[in-house]
């Protein structure tokens, strides 16, 4: 971007003409973009409510307060459930998960034609599909309760585990498996001495870190009717029961500070 | 020009760096600082442009006191003094050009910074640096493209087109190889005859520091041990700085028994492979 | 050969004892702690036998539902997009537009609260403010959020597109402040140097680090809010999740299987988009 005029003064520009061209059109698709979109969201609004909002926030603010403390005696089993569900839940997805992310790997794939897209399909499909939505088309399925809720948040994080495991093993060092190798060994052993314990420990961050999320996932799943503290969530503001919602949104907070407090306190540990 | 008064520099932690420094250093002098890990050249050196701030005492450049100044009047002072890091502290993502165009910042308003739209007095001051330190085929090139010694000289380039009354170099060799080491050494030493630059340049290499520098000036644990041009360090002197060493020392050999060359097998096979 | 002793306890070559070794070896423990070790492992199988106790698996029940699992299966391999294509349609452009929205209002709020929220470059009060909001967008899972928020400002986009833009705050804000604590040092300082304002300092000294993975960060977060649009639907927030409900509702496993699909195929095209830009922002 360095051109010398024709008076002998060289000439210095931030970006070449095309690329400044570029930038600028890229800008002026993207503005266009976001203006088509706001103003489909902005046709779809009823904005008399959307001016309402601050009247109506503040009403349901002062109903929401003070929360209905003698409510949590009936809370305390759902809690227990949408601690199973999460826990469960998460050991089951890493069970599945592990076979998974090794077929996906490119170093440990036995067949990068065949096996690894299908693994990565796997992967993408468990991934792009909220945990809800597996609710939905579980409790469709095999009817409402904590078993659909387990089986949607297992199914969901397979692809989340098997993804970053993925990634892990694809980033191992490889001069250590070749040390192993080296020595004789087969592919097992390369497997349990060379690979497997350089992802340990990415391995159970990953594992924590994905039953935090779990846990504030469980929370909800009871609103389409998969078990938990969801199902008492619904129940309350299906009767606009908001003191009980408020109770149940304080415990859902408990329950979230508890998690995110011991996966901190293990990938600490871990490091 | 530059006038340091009684800086003292107290950490925290309760770490004296300086303690109770008075230099004074005229227009066009190029000084060389040395001393061991910790005696405070770095400290001192930062103290000047204020990326440390003392603890007390006065630095008087061109009859302003720098330790008292606030952000305005210390964004001009600092403008006027071009600083060159040790390891270089280029802006790695951006390019050659936007890297000595940064020296500039102090005097170009934000919007045109923003846009790199520099005034072409400073395009044209910096393709001259950069042919000058030998790098305008690198216009460019990104910064984590470069060489160490090539680093070094971009950051000599942006601390020169500040057009400073004074350099500030932190250990500029410090990273390089012996050869790169000099060129470098020379090129600053060059550029600050030319303009007329004072300096100030923080260095270990002592060697080094003798054979570019026209007066040094050793620290020891935060004051000023020797003061001096650079043929009165003897050995004494170093001792007194850096500690007992034997400083004259050169590599013993161990005395080798005489052997005819029919005799010794080795070396006519070494001698046919020479060939 | 070298005067290794057979035996530990056979004098070496210099006639001297060597000292024994132990018989045999296993490799050092994990948890060191004896009591911590076996406290964990016997809480763990507790809380197994306790959790897996009081599940209530209604077995009958999951045994008639496996038919309707077949059901979708079949339906999958058959997905019917023609049925219902006007309803399909509608929602998913609207999922993306909420997404495209939600994610650029995202980002520009995201922005000077990440800034805030790093502590090496914000005074205290600032900098506990802005993590205080990101600790509250990362509280509370999306749907509660949009629950709220069509409480407040009533059915439609409008509720899922401030739900995502707020759950952007918590994730990219958190993100970006953590990227810029960890940058050199010592490229800022250099900028510093030259006697710049504040603001230059930060587009030459800061945003130049921080950038790529601004940029990565806000692919992956457009990813998110794409998924999460096809959600706050069952809630009334706006997007595909409403006639993925409908069609779960009345079993037509087909067309809901077709909205999955289609929900996953646009994932796989804005995986592979975002690693090219990436791979071209480094």
């Amino acid at each position: 971007m360095a051109e010398t005029l024709s008076s002998g003064t060289k000439v210095w520009q931030y970006r070449s003409r095309n690329k400044q061209l570029l930038s600028w059109f890229i800008w002026l698709i993207g503005t266009a973009l976001f203006m088509y979109c706001w103003q489909r969201v902005s046709e779809s609004t009823t904005w008399f409510f959307v001016w309402d909002a601050p009247r109506i926030a503040a009403d349901i603010g002062s109903r929401m307060i003070p929360p209905r403390w003698s409510y949590i005696n009936e809370l305390w089993v759902p809690l227990w459930d949408t601690l199973n569900i999460a826990t469960i839940g998460t050991m089951m997805a890493i069970v599945m998960a592990v076979p998974v992310a090794f077929l996906a790997a490119r170093n440990t794939t036995p067949s990068t034609k065949f096996v690894r897209p299908i693994a990565l399909l796997i992967i993408v499909s468990s991934r792009s599909i909220n945990s809800l939505i597996w609710s939905l088309l579980l409790v469709s399925i095999i009817g409402p309760g904590v078993v659909a809720g387990i089986v949607a948040i297992s199914l969901r994080s397979i692809g989340f585990v098997a993804k970053l495991l993925y990634e892990a093993i694809e980033e191992i060092d490889k001069t250590q498996v070749e040390a192993v190798t080296a020595s004789g060994a087969n592919s097992l052993q390369i497997l349990i001495y060379g690979i497997v314990p350089q992802i340990l420990p990415a391995f159970a961050g990953i594992s924590v870190f994905r039953w935090d999320i779990n846990i504030r996932e469980s929370t909800v799943l009871g609103l389409v009717g998969a078990g938990g503290i969801g199902l008492q969530l619904n129940a309350s503001l299906n009767v606009l029961a908001w003191p009980q919602v408020t109770l149940i949104l304080i415990l859902i907070l408990m329950a979230v500070i508890f998690s995110e407090w011991i996966s901190a306190k293990v990938r600490h540990a871990i490091i | 020009m530059l006038e340091i008064k009684q800086l003292v520099k107290k950490y925290h932690t309760g770490d004296l760096a300086i303690n109770g420094v008075d230099l004074k250093v005229e227009k066009g002098q190029v000084m060389a600082l040395i001393g061991p890990s910790g005696a405070g050249k770095s400290t001192l050196i930062r103290c000047v442009n204020r990326l440390e701030n003392p603890t007390s005492g006065e630095i008087w450049l061109n009859g302003e006191n720098i330790v008292k100044m606030r952000s305005g009047k210390l964004r001009r002072a600092r403008r006027n003094m071009g600083m060159i890091f040790q390891e270089y502290a280029l802006v790695e993502r951006l390019t050659v050009m936007e890297n000595v165009l940064s020296g500039r910042l102090g005097y170009v308003g934000f919007w045109r910074s923003f846009l790199r739209k520099f005034p072409q007095s400073d395009i044209n001051a910096a393709f001259g640096l950069l042919e000058k330190v030998g790098l305008d085929t690198m216009v460019n090139k990104r910064a984590d493209e470069l060489s160490g010694g090539q680093r070094q000289r971009v950051g000599i380039a942006r601390a020169l087109i500040q057009k400073p009354d004074i350099l500030l170099v932190d250990e500029p060799t410090a990273s390089l190889d012996p050869k790169t080491s000099r060129q470098i050494m020379r090129l600053i030493t060059e550029l600050c005859e030319e303009n007329q630059l004072t300096a100030i340049i923080n260095i270990h290499d002592v060697a080094l520091a003798q054979m570019y520098a026209e007066r040094i000036v050793g620290l020891r644990e935060g004051s000023i041990v020797y003061d001096g041009p650079p043929d009165d360090l003897k050995p004494d002197v170093l001792t007194e700085i850096y500690g007992k060493e034997d400083w004259t020392a050169v590599r013993k050999r161990k005395p080798k028994k005489k052997k005819s060359i029919e005799e010794d097998p080795t070396t006519k096979e070494h001698m046919e492979e020479m060939q | 050969m070298t005067n290794i002793p057979a035996n530990p306890s056979d004098p070496g070559v210099s006639g001297q004892q060597t000292s024994t070794f132990p018989a045999n070896w296993s490799p050092p423990p994990f948890i060191k702690n004896p009591l911590l070790r076996w406290g964990l492992l016997l809480g763990l199988i507790l809380y197994l036998f306790l959790s897996i106790g009081s599940l209530d698996v209604n077995w009958h029940r999951i045994y008639v539902g496996l038919d309707r699992g077949a059901k979708f299966v079949y339906g999958f391999m058959n997905p019917n997009f023609a049925g219902r294509w006007t309803d399909i349609s509608e929602g998913m452009i609207e999922s993306l537009v909420m997404t495209v929205t939600s994610t650029a209002i995202g980002i520009a709020i995201s922005i000077p609260i990440g800034f805030g929220a790093a502590r090496n470059l914000a005074p205290l009060p600032v900098y506990l403010f802005c993590r205080g909001i990101i600790a509250l967008s990362r509280s509370f899972q999306e749907i509660i959020v949009a629950i709220l928020f069509v409480a407040i400002f009533g059915f439609g986009p409008l509720a899922g597109v401030l739900t995502l833009s707020f759950a952007t705050i918590g994730f990219l804000s958190k993100l970006l402040a953590e990227d810029i604590e960890s940058i050199d040092k010592s490229q800022a300082e250099a900028v510093q140097a030259t006697g710049s304002a504040w603001w230059q300092w930060l587009n030459y000294g800061i945003q130049p680090q921080v950038m790529p993975r601004l940029i990565g960060l806000s692919l992956y977060r457009l990813d998110i809010n794409f998924r999460e649009s096809a959600v706050v639907g069952l809630v009334g927030a706006g997007g595909i999740g409403a006639t993925l409900n409908t069609a779960f509702d009345r079993y037509e496993y087909d067309t809901a299987a077709a909205i999955l699909i289609l929900i996953i195929g646009i994932v796989m095209l804005s995986e592979y988009i975002s690693g090219y830009i990436r791979a071209g922002v480094q």
